[in-house]
């Protein structure tokens, strides 16, 4: 039972406190403060933290960050992140920033709501782990790259797309790929059995790369095309989707 | 006495340096397991089975086989948690929050530009690979501007993620000793009162010294 009190200035989620008798605290209920998430949903970063959320089903205030204006390196916004990046992350006094950094956080504070996205013995946790920094180093800056080339820069008129640029990368994804491919034959998910932050990771990435000619090396291979086709039917990542579509 | 983790991989690398610094921080025994990467050992199916992609380090413990090297190290604080250096990775969630906060930061702000600097400055002249000017110029601007906010960030607090010794400057530790040793490029971080600090403190810790040595005895 969660009871939402909305003063003039500030929004409370409060729960029934688990042991009131013994409790030193006079109130019958634990104050939960409210998690901001400052940022843009078309931000990558942005998007892997909005979808941890939903996939947590944890209330939420989304506060955008207009990064056309450069609001997110004007010194309110620094403060949040003080590299200048979106997304910023409040859950009361607690700021924080690098959305794997977040997304983690998310993911154990709530470990008993909605999907468990971190679990396992230390075997299992160890591997997961692995593959988090696969994505986070091998598939994100050729992806980064890749979108930056075929996508945004035609998108904003930002100059002639590399193609140099696109050719080195597509070659690195391509080896990557056929190790994730190799990987999907013996393993559901990129982590282990069960959807977790590995995969979630991904969408972002995977989303803008599907809506380029990039999208042929994953169709070309099964086992990452029905991993694509699973994780991204997630109502989770469409609610994301819905917020872009909303701007 | 239970068998040591195996690390496959030279001192000499900065990914299997970072393992080690974080093993003689928790205290925990190893045998260190060469692999001739001149002779592209790391390349041959044997090791691709320990590590698809074809890089060090690759680790064993037991039944578990691991790579990527933050990875490794987040493994080694979680299951030998009570040995050795017991804060170096939080013993609770907000402490844990900031150190992958700032262990991220590493990961994705400090070590694209750093390594890159690495590569050119310390390894392209050993491998007779000719430096590239221009990439050099463009990553010590980008490593520039990320000391400017560690620096700001390291008067706040004495280490990166608060006042104890943790993790995320543990992962500083490889790139920087590089990047320190060689002429003219020590000054980025040493002409950064807090940077400078910081580095001289985090690397004379005895873990890190041990290392350093490691990679000596090994050239």
């Amino acid at each position: 039972m969660i009871i939402r009190v909305v003063t003039s200035n500030k929004v409370y989620n409060l729960r029934p406190s688990p042991s009131f008798v013994e409790s030193e605290s006079k109130s019958p209920f634990t104050i939960m403060a409210a998690i901001k998430v400052h940022g843009s949903p078309f931000s990558t970063a942005t998007a892997r933290v909005l979808a941890t959320l939903y996939e947590k089903e944890v209330e939420f205030e989304f506060v955008p960050v207009d990064m056309r204006a450069g609001d997110h390196k004007n010194e309110s916004f620094l403060s949040f992140n003080p590299f200048g990046q979106v997304p910023g992350f409040e859950h009361g006094d607690l700021k924080l920033f690098e959305s794997r950094a977040i997304t983690k956080y998310v993911a154990n504070e709530y470990a008993e709501k909605g999907t468990e996205l971190v679990f396992g013995d230390s075997k299992k946790k160890a591997i997961i782990g692995v593959w988090m920094e696969v994505e986070a180093h091998q598939f994100d800056p050729v992806a980064t790259k890749l979108t930056w080339e075929l996508a945004a820069k035609p998108a904003f008129s930002m100059g002639a797309t590399d193609k140099a640029v696109v050719e080195e990368n597509e070659a690195k994804l391509a080896k990557l790929l056929d190790v994730y491919e190799c990987r999907l034959a013996e393993s559901k998910y990129l982590g282990c059995e069960s959807f977790t932050l590995v995969d979630l990771h991904h969408l972002p990435g995977i989303h803008y790369l599907m809506g380029t000619e990039i999208k042929k090396l994953f169709d070309s291979r099964p086992h990452v095309s029905a991993w694509i086709a699973d994780i991204t039917s997630r109502p989770a990542w469409s609610k994301v989707l819905a917020m872009q579509k909303q701007k | 006495m239970a068998t040591p983790v195996k690390v496959h991989g030279p001192p000499m690398s900065t990914a299997v340096s970072r393992v080690l610094a974080c093993l003689l921080e928790k205290n925990v025994d190893f045998q260190l397991i060469s692999v001739n990467m001149a002779k592209g050992e790391h390349k041959k199916p044997e090791f691709l089975k320990i590590q698809p992609f074809g890089q060090v380090p690759a680790f064993e413990d037991g039944g578990v086989s691991l790579f990527e090297s933050r990875a490794i190290c987040r493994y080694i604080c979680e299951k030998y948690a009570d040995k050795g250096n017991k804060g170096l990775y939080g013993t609770n969630p907000l402490a844990k929050a900031s150190i992958e906060q700032w262990l991220e930061a590493e990961g994705q702000s400090f070590s694209p530009p750093s390594s890159v600097l690495v590569f050119q400055l310390a390894f392209a002249p050993r491998m007779k690979i000719k430096q590239d000017q221009v990439v050099i110029k463009q990553n010590e601007e980008k490593l520039s501007r990320v000391l400017d906010i560690y620096d700001k960030r390291l008067g706040e607090t004495r280490f990166l993620a608060g006042d104890e010794f943790t993790l995320a400057d543990l992962s500083h530790l490889p790139n920087t000793q590089y990047l320190v040793g060689v002429s003219g490029k020590g000054e980025l971080f040493t002409s950064r009162k807090n940077v400078g600090r910081w580095w001289n403190e985090i690397s004379s810790r005895d873990s890190w010294k041990k290392v350093v040595d490691m990679q000596k005895s090994s050239a």
